[in-house]
């Protein structure tokens, strides 16, 4: 009995380095879970060990198709073809490749993540030049120091009102809060001298970055993912997405805190970088499976392209007219728009521009200290 | 491991079958993932889009299991006070009056108003109350997570960790038995990784044809086989054209309860026209569909009818 369960155990950590070699995020409490699970369904029947593993492993159904790969590969026999798995043309990623262990990335939090500097947006400053040189024109160890300041960027999220609502002394508007109502009427031999109130309390808005990753935008691409890294890291409700021939989102891979580690796995993640664009149905697709649900209710919606777009004008108009409708605000940069002369003709900037609210560059360190402050508005 | 729910159950089939005999038809995924989290007594995450009957799923779990339903609907600022207990303040304050000039004791006082006769309890402590005494454990539905806040996933986290709920001023309420959770998200925001890990998590997605068929057949007796299949059909086909909000299996089972309250048998373009309003609910999407025009429904309604 002990035996088998030992196997058992020795099959679930087996399992779960492969799904870590295709760049699943496996805790170890994971794998004992599935080793519990396995020993409750049994291991002959190949789908209920698909679907135990599933329930262990995955944590949302982007997870589904890098699972089913590292099934098919581990037990060899055939996964269920059911689930909402979506093909794609990534060629499965051999299991051999060296996979960052999960302590890697557990240990990073401990060590106290620094608060960004607060105060002045300039009370840090580079170079004058550096500030605001076009990052296309940057060198290397340019663009390495551009990322270091980004981080320090003070970045204030744009406030909305909660539905939740908290103590406040001062307040002689709103709800009664009963409960310090009576505990001060205790205090005075249960008479209720004075009345405390609750009012409604603030909460960051959502910022929702969509970065063209297209080879047009080769000279800014990493800049910008740069500024959402850092964007992601330090507001917890922000998300990020890449778009390209396909939108994929990788919010998750930027919340690395090393910035390299989080770029390099963005680059895994998304296939489409440095390629084409297809904007209007990328945009579809987030709107379909992201945006419209509720992830950009409400949110400040920043979309970083230079509009060139091989598609239909008018799919992208009308996707970027349904953004518009649930966002807060929609941003559009363009780091063309800081050339000299820009007009916004390009068929697909010019379609979109009627659906956004502000039209930043986003070229320079100085061009995203705007952006950050437009973010706040 | 608990297993006070489920004595009798020890394979995803069995469950399965027990299910379908009180109207619920899981195929192997759910079925497995929900056998489970039965046996292991953990808490379920069922994600997926609106009308694929998450919910549903804890109704069941109610029915078969005949332990009481406890359902939290969640929402943006939901609190302690909605969510696990309140004092009933009115009473407090009566009590206070009556008792105020008599108790000289302050001590006594609170004691006597901070007393469980006042405690109103809310859905989490009925849940962990509810547990005692030998009756099957109640089955916690905390539905659509994804409209809290932060604060209260974090609560909820450490509710889920230990069942157990500390009232400052009466002390801590423990489950004997922790009851059988789950937790629903339409997914309009991310659940914390957290929460996901302490959770089984399983996506629930649109039934196959033949599972839509069945489902539609058991939730509208009225329907016939040839109306069923024409309707899941039709949905199929409206699903597949990126509509703003695709029909679920839920407004699959409201469109079949209309035709049938009709007396129609077929699914031709005039039954489309009169009913629509039942499956596809956003104006864009319905006129979406009226200039694509209705030839393309009927037939894939034909086609999947034959």
């Amino acid at each position: 009995m002990s035996g088998a369960r030992a196997d058992l155990a020795a099959v679930a950590t087996a399992f779960a380095r492969t799904l870590r070699g295709v760049g699943l995020d496996v805790p170890s409490s994971a794998t004992l879970d599935f080793a519990q699970a396995l020993a409750l369904v049994g291991v002959g029947r190949p789908d209920a060990v698909y679907w135990a593993g599933r329930a262990c492993f995955c944590r949302g159904p982007e997870d589904a198709d890098p699972y089913s790969r590292a099934f098919a590969a581990f037990f060899t026999s055939r996964a269920p073809t059911r689930g909402r798995g979506r093909l794609t043309t990534v060629p499965p990623t051999p299991a051999a490749s060296p996979a960052p262990s999960a302590g890697d990335g557990a240990g990073a939090p401990l060590e106290g993540p620094r608060r960004a500097a607060r105060g002045a947006i300039v009370a840090y400053s580079p170079a004058e030049s550096l500030r605001t040189k076009d990052f296309a024109a940057c060198t290397d160890e340019e663009l390495a120091e551009a990322g270091r300041v980004m981080s320090r960027l003070r970045r204030r999220p744009a406030l909305r009102r909660s539905r939740r609502l908290v103590a406040s002394r001062g307040a002689d508007q709103g709800p009664l809060d009963l409960r310090r109502s009576l505990r001060d009427a205790l205090r005075h031999g249960g008479d209720p001298t004075r009345l405390i109130r609750r009012t409604r309390a603030s909460r960051a808005r959502r910022v929702v970055l969509l970065l063209d990753v297209s080879g047009s935008m080769r000279p800014y691409a990493r800049a910008l993912l740069r500024f959402a890294h850092a964007t992601v890291v330090a507001q917890r409700r922000a998300e990020a997405f890449t778009l390209g021939t396909r939108c994929t989102r990788v919010t998750r891979q930027l919340s690395w805190r090393d910035p390299d580690a989080a770029l390099a796995r963005v680059a895994s993640a998304a296939p489409d970088l440095e390629g084409g664009t297809r904007l209007g149905a990328c945009l579809r697709e987030f709107n379909e499976s992201w945006g419209l649900g509720g992830l950009a209710r409400g949110a400040v919606v920043v979309l970083s392209s230079d509009g060139w777009d091989r598609g239909d004008p008018a799919l992208l108009a009308a996707e970027m007219a349904r953004l518009w409708r649930v966002a807060h605000s929609v941003v559009w940069v363009n780091p063309l728009k800081a050339s000299e002369g820009y007009e916004p003709l390009v068929r697909g900037m010019a379609a979109a521009l009627p659906y956004t609210d502000d039209f930043v560059a986003g070229n320079s360190l100085e061009a995203l200290e705007v952006l950050a402050e437009v973010i706040a508005r | 491991m608990t297993q006070s729910v489920a004595p009798a159950i020890d394979a995803p089939d069995q469950l399965s079958r027990a299910l379908a005999e009180h109207g619920y038809l899981a195929d192997d995924a759910l079925a497995t993932v929900l056998y489970l989290a039965l046996r292991m007594g953990r808490p379920l995450l069922l994600e997926g889009e609106a009308g694929t009957g998450k919910t549903e799923v804890a109704n069941v779990l109610a029915r078969w299991s005949g332990g009481e339903l406890v359902r939290l609907q969640c929402y943006d600022g939901i609190d302690v006070s909605q969510a696990v207990y309140e004092w009933d303040y009115a009473r407090q304050l009566l009590h206070l009056r009556a008792a105020g000039a008599a108790a000289a004791d302050p001590s006594s006082l609170e004691r006597s108003v901070y007393s469980e006769a006042y405690l109103v309890r809310r859905p989490l402590l009925r849940a962990i109350a509810g547990a005692a005494g030998d009756g099957a454990v109640p089955i916690l539905l905390i539905d659509e997570i994804d409209r809290a806040d932060d604060e209260f996933e974090a609560y909820l986290l450490e509710f889920l960790g230990d069942f157990a709920v500390t009232v400052p001023e009466l002390g801590t309420f423990r489950a004997e038995r922790p009851p059988v959770v789950i937790v629903t998200s339409n997914r309009t925001r991310d659940v914390h990784d957290a929460l996901k890990r302490r959770c089984l998590y399983h996506w629930v997605d649109h039934p196959d044809f033949e599972r839509e068929v069945a489902i539609v057949r058991r939730r509208v007796p009225d329907a016939t086989e040839r109306l069923a299949r024409a309707v899941a059909g039709a949905a199929a086909e409206l699903r597949s054209r990126g509509l703003y909000k695709p029909p679920g299996v839920a407004e699959t089972i409201d469109w079949a309860q209309a035709l049938a309250v009709l007396g129609t048998n077929d699914l031709d373009e005039r039954a489309v026209e009169r009913t629509l309003g039942a499956v596809v609910k956003y104006r864009e999407d319905a006129e979406r569909v009226r200039s694509a025009g209705f030839g393309g429904l009927v037939a894939a309604a034909a086609a999947a009818s034959r």
